[in-house]
C-alpha cells in the first residue's frame, strides 16, 4: 500500500545507553553499552519501514524505545506529533494505544495460563473505552476471524495451537486497540519455512485493510525486501543507510550494506561459482566500546585515515539518491535477493 | 600416529565400490506416553567422499533424528530402530557392538550442532575441550593435546590461537564458538561430517564465514558433508545433491540444479514458490496452506495430502513410494509428472 501524507512516527536523534556498573555497595558507572546511538527516521501512514542489521546492532532496543518500554537516554519519539519519550501516565497510556507490537517468539510471548480470549482481550482491560465489557467477547471473536483463526476457539489455551497459529494470536492482540502503527520484531523468524509466507501475507492484508504502518525488524533480507517500502540498515547502534527498497537492494552505497547483501545466500544454484562474495572478517566490535569515527571501519575494506577521526553522517552523498553514512559511499551492484 | 581400525569397519584406505555412507530404509520410532511417534519412516540416502548432501526439512520432518541415528546418539529408550540399515563403507553400523561404534563415532563420522554454546562445557577452557579429543582417542599427553588444539584453532582461523587456547567458551562470540565446535569435530580427521543447522543461530555475515570454512575443510580432506538445514539459500549455495524430508520421509531427492530448476514434489515446489522474489514484489506470496503434520497423528496415505494442490482421491489412502524418475532423482508423489510440468522456468 502506498504511503501517504504526514509522518505518523518521527524519531529524532534517539539514544539509549545502558550503564555498565562495577561494585556492589559502592556502585559506580564504568561505561555504557551504546545500544542505540543517534537514530532518526520518519514513518508515514500505511508505510512499511524495514530495519535490518545483525545481532547487537540495536534493532530490538529501538523497538522497545518506540514502544516506550525503555526510556531513551536522549532524543525524541513522536507519534502523530505527540512526544512519547518523556510522556507519563495518562499521556503515555493514550500514546500506546496507537502503537502496538508483534513479538518474535510466539511460544514465550503468550501466557500459557490464559485462554486465547483473555490474551487478545487483555488490551481492553487496560483501555476500557475501546470496548465496553459486554462487547469484548464479540470483539475478540471478530479479531480471531480477521487473522484467520476459528472464532470458536476463543476458550482454548496457547499450547493447543501451532507456531503459525500462535503468531496469529499475537497479531490479533496487536490489532485489538486499532493502532495506526505496529512494530514487528522478527515476526516470522521463529516459524517453519512453509508457514512464514502465510504470516507475511496476513500482515500485508491487514495493512491494506486497516491502513497500518509497520516498523518491520528482521534479519531475513528477502522477506524485508518483499514487505518494505523503505529499508534502514543498522550497525552498532547507528543507522548506516536508509532509502527506498530498490535503492538499498539494487544500489547500496554503504560498504556494510553491500557486505550484508552479498552474504545472503541466493536460493538459486545457477551461477553460484561466479557469484561475488564480500566475506567480512571478524565479528562486530562491542557496543560498550565502539571504534572511533566510523564504527564499521574495523571491518571495512575501504577504511582510510579519515574514517577513524571523523564520524560520517547519514546524508545524501554524491552519486546516490538516498542517505548513507560513509565517507566513501559509492553505489555498487551486489546481488539480488 | 596410525589409525587402528575396528575389526568390522574397513579402514579408510580400503577400496570399495560402496558409497561412503548409505542410509537404507531407516525407521526410527519414539515410545512416548501418548503413543509411538514414528519420526523416521523409511529414509534412504547415500553420500560419497568429497560430496555435500543437503537434507532439507522443517521441524519434525525427521532430518535431525536420522543424523542422530547415524551417529548412534539416540537415547534408547525411548528411541528404537525397528528396521533399516546404516552402512558405512559397507558395514552396517546398527549391527556393531557399542564398543565398535565408539570407534566410529567422532573418529570416522563426526557431527557439529546448531547451538555451540550449549554444546561446549562452560567450565573447561576451549583448549582442554579440543585437546580432549586427542587425549581420549589417541592417548596424547596433555602438552601434545594442547599443541594439537592450537593447530586446529589455526586451521579453523581463530585469530591468536596460542593465547586464546586458554580462554573459556563464554569469552568467544557465537561465530568463534561454532569454529571451536568445528575444530573439535575435524580433530580426528573424520571421513563424514554431519552439520546439523550449523549456522541457524548466527548472523548472515558470520554464516557466510562458517559456510566458506566448512567448504574449504571438505575440499582439503575430501570429507563427505551432510548439511542439515531448512534454509533454501544455504542449500543452493553449497550442496551437490539434496534430500527433501517431510513427515519422516524423503519426498524428493535430486541433484541441486535439477530441483531448483524443476521440482518434482509438490512440497519442494511449494517451498521454492514461497521464496519472496524481486519481480513479484507487491503481490501476495505463494504460501503452502495448512501446517506441518503432527507426528502422533499422521495423515493417511501421503502425509502431504491435506496441504497439496495436486491431491487426488488415491493420495488419501495410498502412500506413494519414492518413484525413481531419473538416474539421480526420486519423487514420492503419484503425480510427479504433473508437478514437473507445472513448474516455472
Amino acid at each position: 500500500m502506498a504511503a501517504t501524507g504526514e509522518p505518523i512516527l518521527e524519531v529524532r536523534d534517539l539514544v539509549k545507553h545502558f550503564p555498565l556498573t562495577q561494585g556492589v555497595v559502592l556502585r559506580r558507572q564504568i561505561g555504557a553499552i551504546k545500544a542505540v546511538d543517534g537514530v532518526s527516521f520518519d514513518l508515514r501512514r500505511g508505510e512499511t519501514l524495514g530495519i535490518v542489521g545483525e545481532s547487537g546492532c540495536g534493532k530490538s532496543t529501538l523497538a522497545k524505545l518506540l514502544m516506550a518500554l525503555e526510556r531513551p537516554t536522549s532524543g525524541s519519539v513522536r507519534i502523530n506529533g505527540r512526544e512519547i519519550a518523556d510522556a507519563r501516565r495518562g499521556d503515555l497510556k493514550r500514546a500506546r494505544r496507537n502503537i502496538q507490537m508483534v513479538m518474535q517468539d510466539p511460544y514465550t510471548s503468550l501466557n500459557p495460563r490464559m485462554t486465547v480470549g483473555d490474551i487478545i482481550g487483555e488490551p481492553f482491560e487496560i483501555h476500557k473505552e475501546v470496548a465496553p465489557k459486554g462487547d469484548r467477547r464479540g470483539k475478540v471473536q471478530e479479531l480471531l476471524e480477521v487473522v484467520g483463526l476459528n472464532p470458536d476457539h476463543i476458550n482454548r489455551y496457547p499450547h493447543q495451537f501451532s507456531g503459525g497459529q500462535r503468531q496469529r494470536i499475537g497479531i490479533a492482540r496487536g490489532l485489538a486497540l486499532q493502532p495506526e502503527i505496529i512494530v514487528c520484531d522478527e515476526p516470522v523468524s521463529a516459524l517453519d519455512v512453509s508457514i512464514q509466507a502465510q504470516v507475511v501475507n496476513l500482515l500485508e492484508r491487514l495493512q491494506d485493510e486497516f491502513g497500518l504502518a509497520y516498523v518491520f525488524i528482521a534479519h531475513d533480507l528477502s522477506v524485508v525486501r518483499h514487505i518494505s517500502d523503505r529499508v534502514g540498515v543498522m550497525y552498532l547502534g547507528k543507522m548506516v543507510e536508509i532509502g527506498k527498497d530498490v535503492e538499498i537492494y539494487d544500489r547500496p552505497a554503504h560498504p556494510y550494506t553491500q557486505a550484508l547483501l552479498s552474504a545472503v545466500p541466493v536460493p538459486d544454484p545457477e551461477g553460484r561459482e561466479r557469484r561475488e562474495r564480500i566475506i567480512l572478517q571478524g565479528d562486530p566490535p562491542s557496543p560498550a566500546n565502539p571504534p572511533s569515527g566510523c564504527r564499521f571501519r574495523t571491518r571495512c575494506w575501504k577504511a582510510q585515515e579519515i574514517c577513524s577521526v571523523e564520524e560520517p553522517l547519514l546524508q545524501i552523498r554524491p552519486g546516490t539518491a538516498h542517505a548513507s553514512a560513509c565517507h566513501f559511499a559509492e553505489t555498487h551492484d551486489v546481488i539480488h535477493v | 600416529m596410525k589409525k587402528t581400525s575396528t575389526p568390522v569397519v574397513p579402514s579408510r584406505e580400503a577400496p570399495g565400490s560402496e558409497p561412503l555412507l548409505a542410509v537404507d530404509n531407516l525407521h526410527v520410532e519414539f515410545v512416548t506416553r501418548q503413543g509411538v511417534v514414528k519420526a523416521v519412516n523409511g529414509v534412504s540416502y547415500s553420500l560419497n567422499a568429497g560430496e555435500t548432501l543437503a537434507v532439507l526439512g522443517e521441524s519434525g520432518s525427521g532430518k535431525s533424528v536420522t543424523a542422530q541415528a547415524i551417529m548412534g546418539i539416540l537415547d534408547s529408550p525411548p528411541a528404537r530402530v525397528p528396521r533399516g540399515e546404516i552402512r558405512f563403507r559397507g558395514t552396517n553400523l546398527l549391527e556393531l557392538s557399542e564398543e565398535a561404534r565408539t570407534q566410529v563415532r567422532g573418529r570416522r563420522i563426526a557431527m557439529i550442532f546448531q547451538d555451540a554454546l550449549s554444546a561446549l562445557n562452560p567450565v573447561f577452557t576451549v583448549g582442554a575441550q579440543i585437546g580432549e579429543m586427542f587425549r581420549v582417542h589417541r592417548g596424547a599427553s596433555k602438552r601434545d593435546a594442547q599443541q594439537k588444539a592450537i593447530e586446529l584453532m589455526d586451521r579453523v582461523r581463530i585469530p591468536a590461537a596460542r593465547q586464546r587456547v586458554h580462554d573459556y567458551p563464554h569469552q568467544f562470540s557465537g561465530g568463534m564458538r561454532q569454529r571451536i565446535m568445528i575444530a573439535m569435530s575435524i580433530a580426528l580427521d573424520p571421513e563424514v561430517l554431519i552439520a546439523d543447522e550449523p549456522t541457524t543461530a548466527l548472523d548472515v555475515t558470520v554464516q557466510a564465514q562458517i559456510m566458506e570454512l566448512l567448504g574449504e575443510l571438505r575440499r582439503e580432506s575430501n570429507m563427505g558433508l551432510i548439511l542439515i538445514t531448512h534454509d533454501l539459500g544455504v542449500v543452493a549455495d553449497v550442496a551437490d545433491k539434496i534430500a527433501v524430508m517431510y513427515g519422516g520421509r524423503i519426498v524428493e531427492n535430486a541433484l541441486v540444479h535439477d530441483i531448483y530448476r524443476r521440482p518434482a514434489h509438490p512440497y519442494a515446489k511449494g517451498l521454492l514458490d514461497s521464496i519472496p522474489r524481486v519481480d513479484l514484489k507487491g503481490q501476495e506470496l505463494y504460501a503452502i496452506k495448512g501446517m506441518p503434520p503432527n507426528l502422533l497423528d499422521m495423515p493417511s496415505g501421503c502425509a502431504f495430502h491435506p496441504r497439496c494442490p495436486y491431491r487426488q482421491d488415491n493420495c488419501v489412502v495410498d502412500a506413494p513410494p519414492l518413484y525413481e524418475i531419473g538416474p539421480t532423482r526420486g519423487s514420492a508423489c503419484h503425480y510427479w509428472r504433473e508437478v514437473l510440468d507445472g513448474s516455472h522456468g
